[in-house]
């Protein structure tokens, strides 16, 4: 009877199978036709700027500060500036942002105060950039009387990275194995031992990427630092922390918008946009070769 | 604080319920667990042996939600009182997990992380320790040359004896073994069954088990749980032969669980 059955059912159930895979091959086709858009627009900005930028690059361009009313010379000190910014964030930025994770993967208890920390994040994270420059315009330049300068664009830019440096360390605290935890325990190691000597050194690389990746983000942000660290113009690299410093996200806005000479210094734009490019690209390509590391050495 | 009347036993339970909520997990248990010997738990899943286990050494406490009533002692020290000392406890009753657990870093480093938070400094102190809880947890043959090799490059075997050393460096009193064998092939669990009767002579072992046999193999005594209470309790050779209760003999006969 069985057999019977299933003889009937034969030929209908490969005429259905086709059309199935008609349907399919269709979807799928128009998925990675799709699926290929983001690449292909990335192809095309980097194909752009680099088209654009890359003859003016040069060891002198980016070892030589501006000259000639910014129309020629390089833009060693922009670089210079992002970079001090930079840099300056994530020192503030980290510790702050890993123990408030640490807090959170491991000493909140779930109720009221988690609540409000993580709404606080998750909108923290949802503010618009220029809101922060704003923030840090009205809080570090004027009623800590930082002036325009390097801490001011520094802090303001540690305020808006603040809540992914949050998110990604506590992913990476959770992500390690609760076994680690409990054998630490059962060691009879307390709870700060625990997390000093095992869960920390096991998440690090975790939050290392993440902090190379938010690092790379905030190198590239104008708006929390034109009212608060960037400079139209300054003769050298910045001395103290208390000088506005030129950074490359504002330079590339300043020349394409508000100089005398702004089809002249089309090449300038570009090359400070390919080399703002290069400098994300390399940063964020260390940031997957680390995480790449730390799957391939992952034994649990 | 209400002092052992014997030395005879290192635990004595005395209606001792644990909670995970409103849900109550263990139930009324009385239990006296006798130094020097191994006393084995068994019973089906979620019958409430390993969290019977973990309370021992509070490792329960880890649940936001559980909470316990009567009285477990461990010593004559009530291990549920506010002032009693959680990481001493900790260190003087050790547990082995049924996954085995080293830390991601070398067989050295693993054995040594007890003695370490606990101070101890000395490079020849610490190498007489790893190597005296290397050679009783008979793992100091296989990894003797191999010290600075992560502990996570071992055989699954070798790794749970390598958690047993991690504890065994401690100078523990009582070892907890929650399924110890259950991740193991049969010859590693042979080697851990034959470890374990070879450390018994210094210490207290309780281990918690599904593998009947294994526990009839290597248990002195023998606890039955289900749903919570302790059905049975007694030497193993009289629990297994000449079972008192009905269940318990449905349970070990293989007609449940």
């Amino acid at each position: 009877m069985i057999q019977g059955t299933e003889g009937n059912h034969k030929p209908f159930e490969l005429a259905r199978k086709k059309k199935f895979n008609l349907k399919e091959s269709f979807f799928l086709s128009l998925i990675r036709m799709l699926g290929f858009t983001g690449a292909i627009l990335l192809i095309i900005i980097l194909f752009f700027v680099a088209y654009n930028g890359i003859h003016i690059l040069s060891w002198e361009f980016i070892t030589q500060p501006p000259v000639e009313a910014m129309t020629e010379g390089g833009i060693f000190p922009v670089i210079v500036g992002t970079i001090l910014l930079t840099i300056i964030c994530m020192i503030v930025v980290i510790p702050i942002g890993v123990t408030t994770a640490i807090f959170l993967a491991e000493y909140s208890k779930p109720g009221f105060i988690l609540n409000m920390v993580m709404m606080s994040m998750y909108t923290l994270a949802g503010v618009p950039s220029v809101v922060f420059g704003l923030f840090g315009l009205s809080v570090f330049v004027v009623v800590f009387n930082f002036g325009m300068s390097l801490l001011a664009g520094a802090l303001t830019l540690a305020v808006m990275i603040l809540p992914y440096i949050i998110s990604t360390s506590e992913e990476a605290i959770k992500a390690v194995p609760y076994s680690f935890k409990e054998a630490s325990l059962a060691c009879g190691a307390t709870k700060w031992q625990t997390i000093r000597k095992v869960i920390l050194p096991t998440a690090m690389p975790g939050i290392l990427t993440g902090s190379i990746l938010g690092t790379a983000k905030v190198s590239g942000e104008t708006a929390p630092i034109m009212f608060t660290a960037a400079a139209f113009f300054t003769p050298g690299v910045p001395r103290s922390l208390f000088e506005p410093v030129m950074a490359l996200p504002y330079h590339i806005y300043v020349l394409a918008t508000a100089g005398t000479f702004i089809e002249e210094t089309r090449p300038i734009q570009y090359g400070t946009a390919l080399t703002l490019i290069i400098l994300v690209f390399g940063m964020n390509l260390l940031g997957i070769l680390l995480r790449a590391r730390k799957r391939g050495k992952k034994a649990w | 604080m209400v002092e052992s009347s014997s030395d005879k036993y290192i635990f004595e339970i005395n209606n001792f319920s644990i909670f995970y909520g409103d849900f109550m997990a263990v139930k009324n248990v009385n239990l006296n667990i006798e130094k020097n010997k191994i006393s084995a738990i068994i019973g089906p899943s979620g019958c409430g042996k390993s969290t019977l286990l973990r309370a021992l050494n509070r490792m329960n406490d880890l649940i936001f939600t559980s909470r316990v009533e009567g009285q477990a002692f461990f010593q004559g020290v009530d291990i549920y009182d506010r002032d009693t000392d959680v990481i001493e406890l900790r260190r003087r009753v050790g547990m082995v997990f049924q996954k085995p657990n080293p830390f991601p870093s070398s067989v050295y480093e693993n054995v040594t992380y007890g003695p370490k938070i606990r101070g101890i400094r000395k490079k020849s102190r610490l190498d007489e320790i790893v190597e005296n809880a290397l050679v009783r947890a008979d793992l100091w043959k296989e990894v003797k040359d191999k010290l600075n090799e992560s502990g996570m490059s071992l055989s699954g075997g070798q790794m749970q004896r390598l958690c047993i050393a991690r504890s065994l460096a401690q100078q523990p009193e009582v070892l907890l073994f929650d399924e110890p064998t259950s991740a193991l092939d049969p010859i590693s669990t042979a080697n851990i069954e034959n470890l374990l009767q070879e450390l018994q002579k210094t210490i207290t072992i309780v281990i918690v088990t599904h593998n009947m046999q294994q526990a009839a193999r290597i248990s002195d005594y023998t606890a039955f749980m289900y749903l919570g209470e302790l059905v049975e309790f007694g030497e193993t050779d009289t629990l297994f032969v000449n079972p008192q209760n009905k269940l318990t003999e449905e349970y070990i006969t293989g007609r449940f669980g």
